[in-house]
């Protein structure tokens, strides 16, 4: 019962609150006036008696706060207020307001972009049935395991529950499909038929693969499973392509399944090359390419862990080893899929993070600044308010609430840039990063918002709050703060407040200069061949080459249609581009012999003549192959001087001969090449002819134009139509356009990086520039003093900058120091500098000491100029 | 004995509090009272020993009133103008009791302990 009264009662004091509020006035009026009719009783005349009647009563107003907080609802309601106050005070200071939240804005806005792509890459677990259970087995560093192995290790080990592999050796665009209008190439993965199961992935139409499917020939697989961008993008997510039945490669082919959207094999596993369709591998087929091909993926078995299960595998891949010595090694090494997929990215993602936390600090510093300088010119309504009863914690919690109120705008406009800036960055497919196209704001991304938002607004209203203590009524009233002893007392606090906005950007500024020179050396590497002006198209017949003379009369005939169209300088055909795949044989010089573990490797390119010239790959020795290198010819090859140096350490290579394919003479040494990246070394390379195998996967028509490449891919399509009418039609690549998208995600860093210390820069000169011309304010009146006594305007300007430098260079040494002591950690992601670079550290002292004197000077100028007539009056 | 420190504002302690809870309660248990008249009657029933600084009586009777051991009725005066009346509740009436008795026994205690002292 009670329990009920009270909670009507204070519902009552909630909702009707102004009632109440008047009832209680009436209360204590009623009271005064009984006060006061005694006391003209008792002789007094009547305006003695109310006075006397007030005196007697108290403290009416704090009285009847005190009463108010007994309802129960005291807190809220204060917090109402203050917020009340707040929305005033932002009112009233329109400017100060707008930027206060919109760099509180920003700031909060960059902190959810990376944090929202930090939960995808890092945080959010991978889109697949317990994820924490999947093991990525690598062969080596990175390399695939051979099918054989795959059996052994899947068949003999005890801590895996299945294993599962998907072929490293697709391409993309490898096959063609027809049967549903134009022809089109698409890109296929050969999978082993557990792969959906083991990862839990179902498809949302029709099923996977079964065994039998999984049982017939390498080159014509009977079924296929479609993604879901696919179905939709070519079937418009007709339900009724399972069952369907297509030409692949000019093979029957079913469609038996639909995976569901969730699924993007290409972002986990291999970021920046979309893939169609998945195709059953099978693994007994002889015919299937050899070699090592397999990337695998394992299920743990409940209990069993990364370490136990690695134990293992060593053991299990000796025993292997030594029972079958004419494969290939195989050296198992694992790790959670998880920590594979985004280990790359990794470092760069905890240095954003890192970045944006200092970007949030430097922002803070701002606001606090700025709130300070706020509360300067509220002094007297502190002052006024404490006098009549507001008390300390009061006034404090008020601080806070404005703050708090601030950060919460910025809040806002921050979520509203990170939606921005997540759509945009899941949409740049520029940027080949694991998992990019499934960055978004969710519910993590939200809450941690929140917290940027209630941490940011609390630490910046601290500062001005704990000021709210030092203002007494006198000092106040007396607007003691236009003397220099209000400035001095917490002039510490705003001096020190800069010099940390200036030792975070100088901080930030290191680190960036540094990515930014490790990204210019990047784009400085000579690649070995020059991807300007270089272009290539994907050519492979539509029909089936069964022949040696086929093939090279098919060969001929492209070369010298494409050579005859105007602004072709060269053209030749390979079937691997730089940065594409890669495949690597055993190789030996005739005569040599090496260990199994220690058996030189070379990568395979199969090329036709004029592709070196068309890439732009510079022949050392010797001569580049020709037409006249055919199957009937004589057995060649052209090597890169890595290979070179390494089978024939010291010897001259040309004229020696290989032992692949029953002896190879070298005919040619040419420059290496960054086949992986510019910022991989390329490796031994063998280039053997095209016209003297049938060993290749795909061929690329290479071009190297004096014009514009977009601008012939007409020409050339019309030059093709002879040769093959149902050439399908595919997209030109530069090689410049590869190239870019190879460096991507360091472009993406540095682009995040150094919009963040520009903003951190920005941020320290609009401090510093406050700061001064505050102090220049505060002191006009000791300036004008020293102009009166006869100091020039150059030393007063000297003074302002000196002070200003003096600030920022304690900021820039303490900064240095910093960064000093923690650009070690950045060693992993720079390429071509130290972190301990010289120039880059000098570079930022400079930069921030010229921005420094730039924003001291303008105040320093306003200072020369004081009135001191004027100066000395106006207080 | 003052029941408000005179020379500050702050906050009575909590014996002096419960004492006012006290003396309210027991002021109005035979007949409900207004604010002012509560104050009077504290004051000319303890002989003019016991200043209750007024106006801090609201707070008290406002308390007392969200713990429901009292009620408020706005009835006429006897001046005919609406004044607010404050009354026992059942639960007030209780709390009386046991507080009366705690009271008891504390001054008792109290005075045991002094006059053991004078001996």
């Amino acid at each position: 019962m009670s329990r009920v009264q009270r909670l009507w009662l204070r519902l009552q004091t909630l909702f009707s609150r102004r009632r109440v509020v008047e009832q209680l006035d009436d209360e204590i009026q009623f009271h005064l006036d009984q006060q006061t009719s005694e006391y003209v009783t008792a002789g007094m005349d009547a305006e003695e008696a109310r006075r006397a009647a007030i005196r007697s009563f108290g403290n009416r107003t704090l009285l009847q706060e005190r009463t108010i907080e007994t309802w129960g609802w005291s807190t809220l309601d204060q917090f109402g207020q203050d917020l009340r106050y707040g929305f005033r005070g932002m009112r009233r200071d329109v400017g100060s307001t707008v930027f206060a939240i919109l760099i509180a804005g920003i700031g909060i806005g960059a902190s959810s972009t990376v944090f929202s792509v930090v939960n995808t890459l890092l945080l959010r677990p991978l889109p697949f049935r317990d994820p924490g259970r999947l093991v990525w087995i690598s062969n080596g560093e990175n390399y695939s395991t051979q099918t054989e192995q795959y059996s052994d290790l899947r068949d003999q080990n005890q801590s895996f529950s299945d294993l599962a592999g998907w072929s490293g050796f697709y391409r993309s665009g490898d096959k063609e499909l027809m049967g549903a209008g134009e022809p089109e190439r698409l890109t296929s993965v050969p999978v082993t038929q557990n792969f959906f199961a083991l990862l839990g992935v179902e498809p949302v139409i029709g099923r996977s693969f079964t065994r039998e499917e999984c049982q017939g020939k390498y080159s014509t697989p009977p079924a296929m499973v479609i993604s879901h961008s696919f179905w939709q993008r070519r079937f418009a997510s007709d339900a009724n392509v399972v069952g369907r039945k297509f030409v692949l490669n000019n093979e029957p082919v079913i469609v038996v399944g639909v995976l569901p959207a969730s699924f993007d094999f290409a972002s986990v596993f291999a970021p920046g090359t979309p893939v169609d369709i998945f195709i059953p591998w099978p693994l007994a087929d002889k015919t299937k390419p050899a070699g090592n091909t397999m990337a695998i993926v394992g299920r743990l078995k409940p209990g069993a862990t990364v370490q136990s299960a690695q134990a293992e595998f060593t053991l299990l891949a000796k025993q292997i080893g030594s029972n079958h010595p004419e494969r290939n090694p195989v050296n198992p090494k694992l790790a959670p899929l998880q920590q594979h997929v985004s280990g790359m990215v990794r470092p760069a993602l905890v240095l954003l993070m890192c970045a944006v936390g200092v970007v949030m600090l430097i922002v803070c510093a701002n606001l606090s600044h700025l709130q300070m300088a706020r509360m300067g010119t509220r002094q007297k309504e502190m002052a006024i308010r404490s006098s009549l009863g507001a008390g300390r914690f009061r006034l404090m919690r008020q601080m806070l609430t404005e703050s708090g109120t601030f950060s919460c705008f910025g809040a806002a406009l921050g979520l509203l840039l990170a939606v921005a800036g997540t759509r945009a960055m899941a949409h740049l497919n520029a940027f080949n990063l694991p998992l990019l196209e499934s960055v978004r704001v969710d519910g993590r991304t939200f809450a941690f918002t929140l917290v940027a938002a209630v941490t940011s607004g609390v630490l910046f209203g601290l500062a001005p709050a704990l000021q709210v203590r030092a203002y007494k009524l006198r000092e106040g009233l007396q607007d003691a703060g236009r003397e220099s002893s209000g400035s001095s007392r917490y002039g510490w606090f705003r001096d020190g407040l800069v010099v940390s906005e200036f030792a975070l950007a100088c901080m930030l500024l290191v680190g960036a200069s540094l990515l930014i020179q490790s990204f210019v050396r990047v784009l400085d590497v000579n690649l070995g061949y020059q991807p300007e002006r270089a272009a290539a198209l994907r050519i492979d017949p539509s029909f089936r080459i069964s022949s040696f003379a086929q093939q090279n009369s098919f060969i001929d005939d492209v070369l010298h249609r494409t050579r005859s169209v105007p602004g072709i300088a060269a053209a030749g055909i390979t079937d691997v581009l730089p940065l594409g795949g890669d495949r690597s044989w055993q190789v030996s010089g005739k005569g040599q012999i090496y260990e199994k573990d220690h058996h030189p490797e070379a990568f395979i390119r199969v090329v036709s003549d004029g592709y070196l010239e068309a890439l732009g790959i510079p022949l050392k020795l010797g001569r580049e192959f020709a037409e006249s290198d055919r199957a009937s010819s004589e057995p060649v090859v052209i090597v890169n001087e890595t290979l070179a140096r390494t089978l024939w350490p010291g010897q001259d290579a040309l004229g020696q001969f290989m032992t692949q394919d029953g002896g190879r003479r070298v005919v040619g040494v040419v420059g290496d090449v960054h086949h992986g990246g510019p910022e991989r070394p390329g490796g031994s390379e063998m280039y053997l002819p095209m016209r003297q195998t049938a060993d290749y996967p795909e061929m690329e028509l290479v071009l190297r134009t004096a014009l514009p490449p977009g601008s012939l891919a007409a020409g050339i399509r019309t030059a093709l139509r002879p040769v093959d009418p149902n050439l399908p039609v595919s997209e030109f690549q530069t090689l410049r356009g590869l190239v870019d998208k190879e460096v991507s995600p360091r472009r993406f860093l540095v682009m995040l990086l150094a919009g963040f210390a520009g903003f951190a820069l920005l941020l320290a000169s609009l401090g510093i520039y406050a700061l001064i011309s505050y102090s220049v304010n505060q002191r006009t009146r000791e300036i004008g003093i020293c102009v009166a006594l006869g100091a020039s305007e150059r030393i007063v300007r000297r003074g302002v900058l000196l002070k200003t430098l003096r600030l920022a260079l304690t900021g820039v040494a303490l900064g240095t120091v910093a960064s000093f002591a923690l650009t070690k950690w950045l060693e992993s992601l720079l390429f071509g500098t130290t972190p301990t670079d010289p120039a880059a550290f000098l570079g930022v002292i400079l930069l921030l000491s010229a921005v420094a004197l730039v924003a001291g000077y303008v105040p320093a100028r306003r200072a020369s100029r004081v009135d001191p007539m004027i100066a000395l009056r106006a207080n | 004995m003052s029941i408000v420190d005179s020379h500050s504002m702050g906050r009575p302690t909590d014996l002096v509090q419960g004492t006012l809870d006290l003396l309210i309660l027991k002021t109005i248990s035979l007949e409900p009272k207004h604010g002012w008249a509560i104050a009077k009657r504290i004051e000319q029933v303890s002989g003019d020993v016991l200043q209750v600084q007024q106006g801090s009586l609201y707070p008290a009777l406002h308390r007392l009133e969200q713990k429901v051991w009292i009620k408020a009725k706005w009835t006429e005066s006897e001046t005919g103008r609406k004044a607010k009346y404050y009354s026992l509740t059942a639960a007030g009436r209780a709390q009386l009791e046991k507080e009366t008795a705690n009271w008891s026994r504390l001054s008792g205690a109290i005075n045991l302990v002094i006059q053991s002292v004078e001996e």
